[in-house]
């Protein structure tokens, strides 16, 4: 066996344990602010997994595994663990103004079912009947303020202003795809826990699972301060725009494409990111065969943004996993594209040395 | 009641698009089979069940028309493996984005209602405004050769939602408009086998009354009524919805309709009769139409006097529609007691108001 091919064999694989733990993942409640839920499944997988394991302030879950060779690189990889959702704000008898909680586009919500609070009751997001609106109307979206959450008449009295709700959508497995409410970032969640399982020993690994992303990088700020890394990647799940434009003509615009493999950021509007790390995302793509693209630089942020103005400055490159319909009921991801970002970050861990800190950046 | 429920969830679980009634119609026939005498279809597909009255033989006929179809969607293009669509029934665009569908292709496919980024769209469909439905998809989560293979143009997407026990007594669910209505006839089918009756009892699941009102301009034909009641879903108040006259309270009672699609002097006997049970009852006013089977019923033939029941309904025309089971299972009530009631002095007593 060649080197490359027994590398190759040791990339951890998504099969049906991998695919069972991202629908828990995906299907728990975790709104920012709230991540409990998820902290609880997390906390419960890696609790084998690393020598140090904390809880910090925010809420955030770090987690170091010891190198078992000197000198070791610190790497901190972090997923956030939240998700975009509702807050109750005001109601009665079992109808709840809400207040939506990271980017959500009001035109997603009206006809949705809704879980709402701590044990996940039912509800739905009415809109009004067809019958009563005209045509000039339907042409105007809802506004937030006008939408209620409806929980019923018996169930208003078990929720509260400030409990959360999330898109009541069930994780699926449809042919090539997996589509969840949540799937951003559980995805990057999943797979940060495959790489704690799978983590080279020649590195201090610092998995930092962390919380209100969504709504301002927070738990990504205090994560990397405490967690001081030589070198960060955040694996998170960015849009794909990959549908056909309107008129048929191509669109010189689609951030990502499905099927593309991993997403590798260059700029977005909070980070640039670090040359040498991008250089070495991509030689390891090209060593080990494994396709990826280069997301379309622009707008959209994830917790490298936080991370790499954190203390003197900390090297930093985003890796997401392409899906389409980010932020409404259902995202639309891949399989492929998924396995393939799981097996670029390990082999871009187990090649790499302190070397790539040096100053040449080209 | 819980079983009435639990038939009303099994019947909004299945798909039944105008036009398309068949898999809906088939469970509902199930259901009614041990409670009627006869059975049958009608030439375009609506469930006739008949239950004899006790009487002399010629009986007099009362209707029950509830319709079974749900409104949907169609096929009408496929753009990379993305599916183009148009409504089957009155929808509004914008409760379309992120709703659960199934597309029945050569198999049955899942899928979901996206709206593309607004760079893939004309300038007048910007954020801010709503993105019209020729401009929406339905993605399987499959990829475009696959997709090629299992749908065609013209294929059904039906809403997949499950039913949601919203309370005890509330259920969400797509389709309620109008399956609520059927359970109701179901219930008063259920009540009449403990109930004597002299009038032979009509009961019918009715097809394409959200497109064309087809299953109610032919089942009176075939039938020849001499009443008859379409039961169908009225407005529960709801946010955003109007709180006028033609809105109603969720769970406190059926609606009785009043307007020109309706004979004054069933109205008359409706409102007597709840009162009479003590029942809590609105008055739905149709200043012009009822916007039910009763519009199609009442000019078949030589004309067939016509009552409208509803059932307040949240949210209608959405795939998370709310109705209550209190307010189903009144409307079977009415029903079966005004059914008791009728006997051979009943059409010589409908008289006009200015009649001697």
């Amino acid at each position: 066996m060649t080197p490359k091919k027994a590398a190759l064999s040791q990339v951890p694989k998504i099969e049906k344990a991998q695919i069972a733990l991202l629908e828990r993942l995906s299907n728990a409640v975790a709104v920012s602010g709230a991540e409990g839920e998820v902290r609880k499944i997390v906390m419960a997988e890696i609790k084998d997994l690393a020598d140090d394991i904390k809880v910090d302030a925010l809420g955030n879950v770090l987690a170091v595994k010891h190198a078992k060779t000197e000198p070791a690189l610190k790497v901190m990889l972090a997923a956030h663990m939240d998700e975009v959702g509702f807050m109750l704000v005001d109601g009665e008898d079992g109808l709840y103004e809400f207040e939506t909680v990271g980017g959500i586009d009001a035109r997603q919500l009206p006809g949705k079912p809704v879980l709402v609070g701590k044990d996940h009751l039912p509800g739905v997001i009415g809109a009004k009947p067809i019958h009563h609106t005209t045509a000039d109307e339907r042409r105007n979206v809802i506004p937030v303020d006008v939408l209620r959450i409806d929980v019923g008449n018996e169930n208003g009295k078990k929720i509260h202003a400030g409990d959360r709700a999330t898109f009541a959508t069930r994780f699926q497995r449809i042919g090539p795809s997996l589509v969840g409410k949540a799937l951003d970032n559980r995805l990057g969640v999943a797979t940060l826990i495959e790489l704690l399982r799978h983590s080279p020993a020649h590195i201090e690994f610092q998995a930092a699972f962390t919380v209100q992303e969504e709504v301002g990088l927070r738990g990504a700020r205090v994560a990397a301060y405490a967690l001081n890394p030589q070198l960060a990647i955040a694996l998170d799940s960015t849009p794909a725009g990959d549908l056909p434009r309107w008129d048929g003509e191509e669109s010189p615009r689609y951030n990502t494409k499905l099927d593309a493999g991993p997403a590798i950021y260059v700029a977005d509007q909070g980070t640039l990111s670090d040359p040498r790390l991008i250089q070495h995302l991509l030689r390891t793509a090209e060593t080990y065969g494994i396709p990826c693209q280069m997301r379309q630089p622009g707008g959209g942020g994830t917790d490298a943004g936080a991370i790499h103005k954190q203390r003197a400055g900390i090297p930093v490159v985003s890796v997401s996993v392409p899906g389409r319909y980010a932020h409404t009921a259902a995202l639309v991801a891949r399989l492929d594209d998924w396995q393939h970002t799981l097996a670029l970050i390990f082999h871009a861990l187990q090649d790499l040395t302190p070397a790539i800190l040096e100053p040449d950046r080209s | 009641m819980a079983e009435l429920k639990e038939f009303l969830k099994k019947i909004l679980s299945l798909p039944g698009l105008s036009a398309y009634e068949d898999p809906v119609r088939e469970v509902i026939a199930e259901e009614w089979q041990p409670l009627v005498d006869e059975i049958s279809v009608s030439r375009i597909g609506s469930l006739h069940g008949l239950k004899r009255g006790e009487a002399a033989e010629p009986h007099r006929r009362m209707l029950l028309s509830a319709h079974m179809d749900g409104i949907g969607m169609m096929v009408t293009g496929i753009e990379d493996g993305l599916l183009r669509f148009t409504e089957i029934g009155g929808i509004d665009a914008r409760i379309l984005p992120g709703t659960l569908v199934t597309v029945h292709g050569r198999r049955e496919l899942p899928g979901y209602v996206v709206q593309p980024p607004a760079w893939l769209l004309p300038d007048d469909q910007a954020s801010g405004r709503t993105v019209d439905m020729k401009y929406l998809f339905v993605d399987t989560g499959l990829r475009s050769a696959e997709v090629s293979d299992l749908v065609r143009i013209g294929d059904l997407i039906s809403f997949a939602q499950s039913p949601i026990d919203l309370t005890s007594d509330w259920v969400a669910g797509h389709s309620l408009d109008n399956r609520a209505s059927v359970a109701a006839v179901t219930a008063c089918l259920q009540e009449l086998q403990r109930i004597r009756h002299t009038w032979d009892v009509w009961a019918v699941a009715s097809v394409q009354e959200e497109e064309v009102l087809g299953g109610a301009f032919t089942s009176p034909f075939e039938i020849r009524p001499d009443l008859a009641v379409a039961i169908d879903v009225t407005f529960a108040r709801s946010p955003g919805s109007p709180a006028g006259y033609n809105t109603f309270p969720l769970g406190k009672g059926a609606t009785i309709g009043w307007g020109p699609n309706i004979h004054p002097a069933l109205y008359e006997s409706f409102k007597t009769l709840a009162d009479r049970l003590d029942m809590p009852w609105h008055d739905d006013l149709m200043p012009r139409m009822s916007g039910t089977d009763a519009m199609a019923i009442q000019v078949v033939a030589e004309g067939i006097p016509c009552m409208v029941l509803g059932i307040p309904l949240r949210y209608m025309h959405t795939a998370v529609e709310v109705v209550s089971m209190k307010d189903i299972t009144r409307t079977g009530h009415l029903l079966a007691q005004f059914i008791a009631g009728l006997d051979a002095d009943t059409m010589p007593n409908l008289r006009w108001d200015d009649e001697s």
